[in-house]
């Protein structure tokens, strides 16, 4: 098992998000879910982090930050849209100043629905998350 | 303490330290949660993590502060080889702070604000710990006629009774040098704080892992000078320091959940305080008997 698999950091990004999915991933952190205990930090530093947790739609104003996050981590790099925002647009989807889901801007690796997105399910869709994790560190060594 | 016994001492640092280094900062972690209330990581997560990091792609702003780091990580084990080899304790202050220079210097070289504020930050804190260490040096060598470690180890006595200032010092300073809360402006390991990362920001894969194994070595080597205070050359004086050493960490894990983070004002305030009081105080004490 790689050790990516095993120690994955994440990297919380608000895009446009009502704030209900965000509340939701942090709840991942407390005592009640307590992510830590598979060694998951909830780091702000792009260059530390391994899973990008994106929630919202993305919009004109952040498409490029949301890019430029994406670029900055390292690779193998994983990103999981939470919430049906991040996924399609969500009710949002025909705003003028929506552009649709994260996979509109960069590759999304693992969709996790709801509206908000229940803690239990974001927490299922971060270790789906990791097993693509793990495949793209096996490519990466394959490829060394 | 022959020549044999010193390379001996200090090649079992070299390999020990991090090893016990890994297992304390994960049994930090595990602690830490259960005061939360959460189950928290398994102890080998720490070792877990380091290996990710050097799994990982490298991505490096200035290729300079990955040479500055690997400097710290150097510095840190002389630091340690040479305490444990029974050498100046001066000389060991000294290169340890030269180690911390140089991780300076590699947050200050990254382009940064976080970082940069960060390296900022550890300067303060290193102006607030230093008088201290130095005092413990100077008092050390008032008490036991030598600055040499392996002497001060050796001499008849605890050297914590009379230098009880000093050691009480010596605690306060040791939380700014673990980066305990409150104390932990420049760089913290819990995320999501004021400065991101602060000076580890543009830190990741190996720079990161060498920056986590030279915490291990210093982290041992600052609880090995805990238990200097309590050597007195004999098997009763080396089982109270190294339960006093243990205690010490449990302690600053305690701080460190206990206490929001202070402003570098307060750091280098009470640092210089606690200096000026039990450190000086305790010299003065020792000068005059």
């Amino acid at each position: 098992m790689s050790y990516a698999k095993r120690s994955p950091w994440l990297l919380h990004y608000d895009a446009s998000s009502c704030n209900g999915c965000d509340i939701e991933v942090l709840a991942c952190l407390t005592p009640v879910y307590d992510v830590e205990r598979f060694g998951i930090i909830n780091t702000g530093d792009p260059k530390q982090a391994d899973i990008l947790l994106i929630t919202g739609a993305v919009n004109d104003q952040n498409k490029e930050v949301v890019k430029q996050l994406y670029e900055q981590m390292p690779e193998p790099k994983v990103v999981v849209a939470v919430g049906i925002c991040a996924c399609s647009g969500g009710i949002f989807r025909d705003c003028y100043n929506i552009l649709g889901g994260v996979d509109t801007v960069i590759p999304v690796d693992v969709y996790v629905p709801g509206c908000a997105a229940r803690p239990e399910s974001i927490i299922d869709g971060v270790v789906k998350g990791l097993g693509v994790l793990e495949e793209k560190q096996r490519k990466m060594e394959a490829e060394r | 303490m022959s020549d044999i016994e010193a390379i001996i001492l200090a090649l079992v640092y070299l390999i020990l330290a991090p090893v016990a280094g890994c297992v304390l900062a994960g049994v930090d972690r595990k602690l830490s949660a259960r005061m939360q209330g959460r189950r928290g990581p398994p102890i080998r997560q720490p070792y877990y993590d380091v290996r990710k990091f050097m799994e990982k792609e490298q991505i490096t702003s200035n290729g300079v502060q990955d040479f500055y780091v690997a400097c710290y990580l150097l510095f840190v084990i002389v630091t340690g080889c040479m305490f444990f080899a029974g050498m100046d304790l001066l000389l060991v202050l000294f290169t340890l702070t030269l180690g911390e220079t140089f991780l300076i210097l590699a947050a200050y070289c990254s382009g940064s604000p976080f970082s940069q504020v960060g390296a900022q930050r550890e300067l303060y804190v290193a102006m607030a710990y230093e008088p201290i260490l130095l005092l413990a040096a100077i008092a050390f060598y008032l008490q036991t006629g030598s600055f040499a470690i392996g002497d001060i180890a050796s001499s008849d006595g605890m050297a914590v009774i009379p230098l009880i200032g000093v050691f009480v010092a010596f605690l306060y300073a040791l939380t700014m040098k673990l980066r305990k809360s409150p104390f932990d402006l420049s760089m913290s390991h819990h995320a999501h704080q004021d400065l991101v990362r602060g000076m580890t920001t543009e830190f990741s894969g190996r720079t990161l892992a060498m920056l986590e194994v030279s915490h291990w070595y210093e982290n041992i080597m600052l609880l090995a000078l805990v238990a200097l205070f309590f050597m007195d050359g004999t098997w009763v004086g080396f089982a109270v320091g190294l339960v006093v050493a243990v205690l010490a960490y449990l302690l600053e894990v305690y701080i460190d959940n206990g206490f929001a983070r202070m402003k570098w004002q307060t750091a280098l305030k009470s640092g210089w305080v606690v200096a000026l009081v039990l450190g000086v105080g305790n010299v003065i004490v020792l000068l005059l008997m």
